[in-house]
């Protein structure tokens, strides 16, 4: 065997797939060539938020010659019980939110399908319904668990004493919108029976865990489902777990006897795929005079549907971000006639960094004391304490004017601004083999997904490591449910979790005296694993100008200094962070799913008018980090960076505002019409 | 109706509905060009027609009799290595788009100067959720300064 010293963790490795990406071979979803008799599938959605679908007509004229099948609940095949209510599509007759799909049109070419869909008559008894979340909302409730797992209240010490006795006090109150997680490839799925056996060319995060989901419903084993996911163009929590597309292709595939390629058009992500819950937080915090936190209270309230419970944990990070005596978080959910808010890149820790950490800028404000070293008094947790110092060295922090409203430079006012980052290091149970082929060179299978995360790469550099072995003499098959089971690309937890894996069936091949194949499981060992209080940190520094005639605001600088365990690729691992501080930026400045009352949806369903950044609105923005390695949670010594870029991003971006304008903005997105008034 | 398509003749007979975008991914198996929106707001679905970049999701196909269709399939371009180089796309779903806009926009150019600011501007009409435009316009800034 070949050996070499120089390792490839840590290199700056060029993606493996990217020759594909840049030429057009590399393939998604909906772009597998499976036979001459493919069929197209369009869903068709509710135009009411909440009733009864009673009957669908079909115009006989329209398509007649092309339309393969119309499905609904009266004829639709009977599914086995879904753990998500949301993936029991056309069960039943209830309508739970506008957008829900009801039937579904399958024919021979994608124009007759989107044809006759569009010309179907629902009957339907609508019922009023309703979508406005409210602080005061009269169904509010807590419920037991938010996501993941964890408990919905925590008190520690007498918050409310602790705050009427509070020398120096802050009191606000902040709102998110609804957020869209708009990867750019719309989900899909291209579904073929074999047989009883299904295959699914899907689009999502995580192949085992569709096949399991898609395989109950039509009652077949996991092993029966083969899923395959070579590319995926982007998911960001969107597709964590299986969404409807996957059923109703497998369906209609199923019904017609062809293969079904079934894309959701971009307009029915915003209702069909899940979305980041609008909140409203209410943030307390009392200190002493010099500075040290007495008092925390963080209470937040989100929706969730009236399908499926999904709480999102957004007071959670307040529990460990700051030391004081008395510390309270709890959540509140009222079940709207709403599609069912989902995981969106960094659930929980998105909104709840940016209520905290501008209240903290705040209460920096109150006391006169730099916010900076605000943060500082009141860590206990050194690595963050460290991102602090040295990222605002890089930024060039110290020379700023701490008064708002001071500095001005034509039509400009300028300011900067500072937030703190954090985000659970989690790691789950993965396994992997690793197969030496005939030249001597080592395969290495896992069945986990690359949304863009460079995992191919990373997974690769980190198997030649534990084999000994150049770079270039490892392969890395993923994307396929067939493959040793993976955990999910979620939670920043893939590289962490796949990798420990991978790691280990290379070492096993490695030490097994000349076997061929050696496979892994890591599961034992995560389990016995110590997870608690184990957090990657971060600082983000923003500069910001805001024309004081139009309002509008340009970020000129975002900074973001990172403690993420071990970076295994420099090159991959930058663009992870500076694409989450980009989302950060749409959260704070563009992105809002605007609700229309009346119609019981958002009226923002498309790229139109729902804005994410574009190239114009990125000027400087830098990621850097600190060698922090922690070889106590892997083999690798990493912790999670997929999500840690967009927490507390978007509160660097508002405090900056507040220092260039004087103008505190409560209500994202801090759009020009919020600033015009008081500039 | 005929397409030279990557320098490839193609006799089509296409549904009058039929977009370029659909014709290239479902009638003629080149999948390069993405679909993101189906509506001319993504720019994940540029192709360059007879040179110029278009969103081919907004174009009908039977509008182009005699026309000719160049897609990422069709490219060998300096920005390509260029996009490899830099890391200029994550999941790569815009990429392609991304390419041959930046093609069709270094031709607009004509060679005049291109500072950070105006390859923005340019390339706007590109969408990349996963934000990967820093190293997009490092991409570009490159090839345009040889
Ligand atoms: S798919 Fe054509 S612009 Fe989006
Ligand atoms: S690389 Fe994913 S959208 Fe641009």
């Amino acid at each position: 065997m070949t050996t070499t010293t120089e390792r490839a963790v840590g290199q700056p490795h060029r993606r493996v797939e990217g020759p594909d990406k840049v030429t057009g071979a590399a393939r998604y979803a909906a772009e597998y060539q499976v036979g001459d008799d493919l069929a197209y599938g369009w869903v068709v959605q509710s135009p009411v938020a909440r009733g009864t679908l009673t009957a669908v007509a079909v115009d006989p004229l329209v398509e007649a010659d092309d339309v393969l099948a119309v499905l609904w609940h009266g004829n639709a095949p009977r599914l086995g019980k879904a753990d998500d209510p949301e993936l029991a599509v056309l069960q039943n007759d209830r309508i739970s939110y506008r957008g829900q799909a009801v039937a579904l049109v399958v024919a021979r070419t994608l124009e007759a399908a989107r044809e006759a869909a569009a010309s179907l008559q629902l009957a339907i008894d609508a019922e009023p319904h309703d979508t406005v979340l409210r602080a005061d909302h009269p169904d509010l409730y807590t419920p037991e668990k938010v996501n993941p797992d964890f408990p919905s209240e925590s008190s520690t010490g007498d918050v409310d004493a602790a705050f009427a006795g509070a020398a120096v006090r802050v009191d606000v109150t902040y709102r998110t919108p609804a957020l869209h997680n708009s990867p750019m490839e719309p989900h899909a799925t291209t579904a073929l029976w074999a047989g009883d056996d299904l295959v699914l060319y899907d689009s999502n995060q995580h192949p085992p865990g569709i096949a399991a989901t898609v395989g109950a419903l039509f009652d077949l084993p996991a092993a029966r489902v083969h899923v395959i996911t070579e590319h995926v163009g982007g998911g960001f929590g969107s597709k964590g777990t299986a969404r409807p597309n996957a059923v109703l292709a497998a369906m209609g595939a199923k019904v017609t006897g062809r293969p079904v390629r079934l894309a959701l058009p971009r307009q029915a992500l915003f209702s069909m795929v899940g979305h980041r819950t609008p909140t409203i937080q209410q943030i307390r915090l009392g200190a002493t005079a010099d500075g040290k936190l007495t008092a925390v209270d963080h209470q937040a309230v989100g929706h969730t549907s009236r399908l499926f419970e999904f709480a999102e944990q957004t007071a959670v990070s307040t529990r460990h971000m700051y030391e004081a005596p008395a510390v309270r978080t709890g959540h509140r959910l009222a079940r709207l006639d709403m599609p069912t808010p989902r995981w969106m890149r960094a659930p929980g820790e998105a909104p709840g960094m940016l209520a905290l950490e501008c209240a903290m800028d705040e209460l920096a404000g109150s006391l006169e004391l730099d916010p900076v070293e605000l943060r500082v008094r009141n860590t206990g947790f050194d690595s963050y304490r460290k991102c602090l110092g040295l990222g605002a060295d890089r930024f060039g922090w110290h020379d700023r004017d701490p008064r708002p409203r001071r500095r001005r430079e034509g039509d400009w006012w300028i300011g900067t601004g500072v937030a703190g980052a954090t985000y659970p290091a989690m790691i789950q149970p993965s396994s992997a083999r690793a197969r030496r082929q005939p030249d001597g060179d080592v395969e290495v299978s896992i069945a986990a997904a690359d949304l863009g995360t460079g995992a191919r790469t990373v997974l690769t550099q980190i198997a030649a490591d534990a084999l000994g072995l150049p770079y270039d003499r490892v392969r890395v098959r993923i994307g396929d449910s067939t493959l040793p089971q993976a955990s999910v690309a979620g939670g920043s937890s893939g590289t962490a979790s796949w990798g420990w894996a991978v790691t280990g069936a290379c070492r096993a091949l490695r030490e097994s005296g000349g076997l061929d194949e050696a496979t892994f499981d890591s599961t034992a060992l995560v389990e016995k694993l110590n997870q608690e209080g184990k957090h990657a940190f971060g600082a983000h520094f923003a500069e910001v100008r805001v024309d004081a005639v139009t309002g509008e605001v340009r970020v000129s600088r975002l900074y973001g200094m990172y403690a993420a365990g071990r970076i295994l690729n420099p090159r991959t691992a930058r663009s992870q962070f500076i694409g989450g501080m980009i989302m950060g930026m749409g959260m704070a400045l563009h992105e809002e799913s605007v609700l229309d009352p009346a119609m019981g949806t958002w009226v923002t369903h498309d790229f139109a008018e729902y804005h994410v950044p574009v190239h114009a609105d990125v000027e400087s923005i830098e990621a850097e980090w600190l060698d922090d390695p922690d070889e106590g949670l892997n083999p690798m010594g990493s912790k999670g960076i997929g999500e840690i870029g967009i927490v507390g991003s978007p509160a660097a971006i508002l405090n900056a505002i507040h220092h260039a304008t004087g103008i505190r903005v409560r209500d994202l997105p801090a759009r020009l019409d919020k600033l015009l008034p008081s500039l | 109706m005929d397409l030279r398509v990557n320098g490839e003749p193609h006799s089509l007979d296409l549904d009058p509905r039929t977009t370029l975008l659909d014709a290239l991914r479902e009638h003629m198996g080149l999948t390069g060009a993405k679909k993101g929106c189906d509506h001319g707001q993504c720019g994940a679905c540029t192709v360059l027609l007879d040179g110029r970049r278009v969103n081919s999701c907004l174009i009908l196909a039977v509008t182009l009799d005699g026309a000719s269709v160049t897609t990422i399939e069709g490219l060998s371009h300096p920005v390509q290595e260029a996009f490899l180089e830099h890391d200029g796309f994550q999941c790569g779903y815009c990429t392609p788009g991304q390419i041959c806009s930046a093609v069709g926009m270094l031709a607009e150019a004509d060679g005049a100067s291109l500072p950070d600011a105006e390859i923005r501007e340019r390339m706007s009409g590109n969408l990349c959720r996963c934000g990967a435009y820093p190293n997009i316009v490092a991409a570009i800034r490159e090839v345009a300064a040889r």
